[in-house]
């Protein structure tokens, strides 16, 4: 209990402002109307004011907007009832149950404190405040009165309200521009107006929102998180916290956001040419290790799919970071020709569980037991790969091969372009069906049933693209006798297991511009605190 | 009246402004290929042209190491301490 308690300007229900006064002893009791206790209490404390005042002011705040004017006539109360509808003095006091009884001497300073109704308590205070100020004690039927009865939960410890008074007093550590959006005004569509949106709904970024979702990590909401091109906005924690709400994300949800944006930030991944590019592409986030689990990301039935809140919101908040944070918007920097669903949001996690390799994140150097995030650049997907009749393991991984022929163009061949392979339950018992059978083996199979003779890269009447006819001609037919596999090496194929045990379905996303050229992938771990 | 927090970086929207124009076309023209496909082939022309109608200018060629990053802080330092004109192609 602290000595004093802060001062209050609150209206009383016939209309002027009370103040708690700095000099002369006080009675300060918080009330709600549809507490029992409260109304027990009510009685007493108008017979306290009729005894006592004006030497003691007695003051009662009550938190129930119009149930106050209820409870005051409820009890005939002559006392002053004061408003305290929103509920800030009583989250100043830092209470915790209502009747909440304060008595505060003539400095300020806290005499005595006591919740709920146990009427030892009240008949030793109405004692002491007949001693205290030399008045004879309230006339009160004690014996007519409950022995005890506990009290309610203050209406500010609601989470709704409790939030909302935590974000205006914390309001420092928000410093993000506040927009005020005029009651008459459909806070929806001013976002849509404002260009907050991808074309979706967004959930309003209230403060205490915000203040909720900055729950979800550890970090400042100050802290950096990235340089978000095109723009090159500062992402602080804050503005992802933001962004987040906005998506739809819990607060657990942050750690994986804010790895992911720092890893699409990063020179290598180069998000600026993933958003510039006529070509399309769009981040494709991997989430493997413990958090999947933890956070409910899907991994198996529809993992690529709708209806996952985690997969689905975690790809949303970094996509809207990149549109407003780094300015990445259609029209603007992002030229996309056609675009791609994927701009919406695309994020799952690794079936590891089903996977017989070591999942994507130890393949690329982490412990198992990290959390990661890996994001690719993609421009399509996920197209599947179809194959219900296969039953030997090199069978359903040429099958792969030949769906993986599709990237950029089947004819084209060589490509020093990354494809990311994700390989259902059915296909892997496939795979397994004669023993181990290892990722660098399905990597080569895809290179072995791809090799074309490079004559077949040749433009021609049914198609102009490929090998130009003059480049033909300089290379000579003993060159382009050579066969050459999909990919110019393995390294750009890679692998993750997911999706349900049913169907006989893998799936390829088709990457873009890979490499120093355009982009890496990269990998973040995921800081749990 | 709802209150939400601004989700932009907040930067005000900077009005660009054309530089002045010089009237004749004098001094250094720079080239720049961005480096996709093709790129040369219209600044080759581009440059045939320039040279055809302005004799006098001197024309500098410079290219970006890839088309799909933004050029680089020392290339953009570069081609500002040798020219006066920069045309930049191609994109699409």
């Amino acid at each position: 209990m602290t000595d004093t308690k802060p001062g209050f300007s609150l209206k009383s229900l016939t209309g002027e402002t009370r103040t708690l006064p700095a000099h002369g002893p006080s009675l300060v009791v918080f009330v709600k109307e549809d507490c029992e206790t409260c109304n027990t209490a009510a009685p007493v404390l108008e017979a306290f004011h009729k005894a006592y005042s004006p030497a003691l002011h007695v003051l009662m705040p009550a938190q129930s907007g119009d149930g106050n004017a209820v409870l005051k006539e409820r009890h005939s109360l002559t006392l002053p009832v004061l408003d305290d509808t929103a509920c800030k003095t009583s989250f100043d006091w830092d209470i915790e149950i209502v009747p909440s009884v304060f008595w505060l001497g003539a400095d300020g300073e806290v005499k005595s404190h006591f919740e709920g109704f146990i009427r030892q308590e009240w008949q030793d205070l109405s004692a002491a405040l007949s001693a205290s100020l030399d008045l004879p004690a309230a006339q009160i039927d004690w014996d007519s009165l409950p022995a005890w009865r506990p009290g309610c939960g203050s209406k500010h410890l609601y989470p709704e309200i409790f939030e909302k008074l935590t974000a205006a007093k914390q309001g420092s550590a928000l410093l993000a521009r506040r927009i005020e959006i005029a009651s008459a005004d459909d806070v929806s569509e001013f976002m849509f107006d404002q260009g907050f949106s991808d074309g979706l709904p967004l959930v309003p970024p209230t403060p205490e929102r915000v203040l909720r979702m900055l729950q979800g990590t550890h970090r400042a909401p100050q802290d950096l998180v990235a340089i978000v091109p095109p723009n090159m906005g500062e992402a602080t924690v804050e503005k992802v916290a933001i962004n987040a709400v906005m998506a739809g994300c819990k607060p657990d949800y942050m750690p994986v956001i804010l790895a992911a944006l720092e890893a699409v930030c990063t020179d290598d991944f180069n998000i600026h040419g993933v958003t510039a590019t006529t070509m399309g592409a769009s981040p494709v986030l991997i989430v493997n290790g413990p958090i999947r689990d933890k956070i409910g990301m899907n991994k198996g039935l529809s993992a690529l799919g709708a209806g996952n809140r985690a997969n689905a919101t975690i790809g949303r908040a970094v996509r809207l970071i990149v549109r407003n944070v780094g300015g990445g918007k259609p029209g603007g920097v992002e030229r996309s020709t056609l675009g791609n669903p994927m701009k919406y949001t695309m994020c799952f996690a690794e079936h590891e569980e089903r996977s017989p390799w070591a999942p994507l994140h130890v393949e690329r150097g982490f412990k198992r037991e990290d959390s990661v995030v890996t994001v690719f650049a993609m421009t399509g997907g996920p197209v599947h790969i179809v194959d219900q009749e296969s039953r030997a393991p090199d069978q359903v991984a040429g099958s792969m091969g030949l769906g993986l022929e599709s990237v950029f163009l089947p004819k084209m061949h060589n490509l020093p372009i990354d494809a990311l392979l994700v390989v259902c339950p059915e296909h892997i018992d496939t795979l397994m069906s004669a023993g181990p059978y290892s990722k660098q083996r399905l990597r080569a199979r895809i290179q072995e049933v791809t090799r074309r003779p490079l004559s077949e890269m040749v433009a021609d009447d049914l198609s102009g693209a490929g090998l130009s006819k003059e480049a033909a001609a300089r290379l000579g037919p003993e060159k382009l006798d050579a066969r050459v596999p999909k990919f110019a090496s393995e390294d750009y194929i890679h692998i993750v297991v997911a999706g349900s045990d049913a169907g006989k379905f893998s799936a390829a996303f088709h990457g873009w511009a890979s490499g120093e050229i355009g982009s890496k992938p990269v990998s973040r771990k995921i800081d749990l605190g | 009246m709802t209150t939400i927090l601004d989700p932009t970086d907040e930067r005000k929207p900077v009005h660009r402004q054309i530089t002045a124009r010089k009237g004749p076309l004098s001094g250094t023209v720079a080239l720049l290929d961005i480096r996709k496909p093709r790129g040369n082939v219209l600044l080759d022309e581009l440059e045939r042209q320039l040279i055809a109608a302005e004799p006098g200018i001197t024309v500098k060629r410079f290219a970006k190491p890839t088309f799909t990053k933004p050029c680089p802080d020392d290339l953009r330092r570069d081609i500002a301490s040798q020219v006066d004109y920069v045309i930049e192609a191609l994109a699409d």
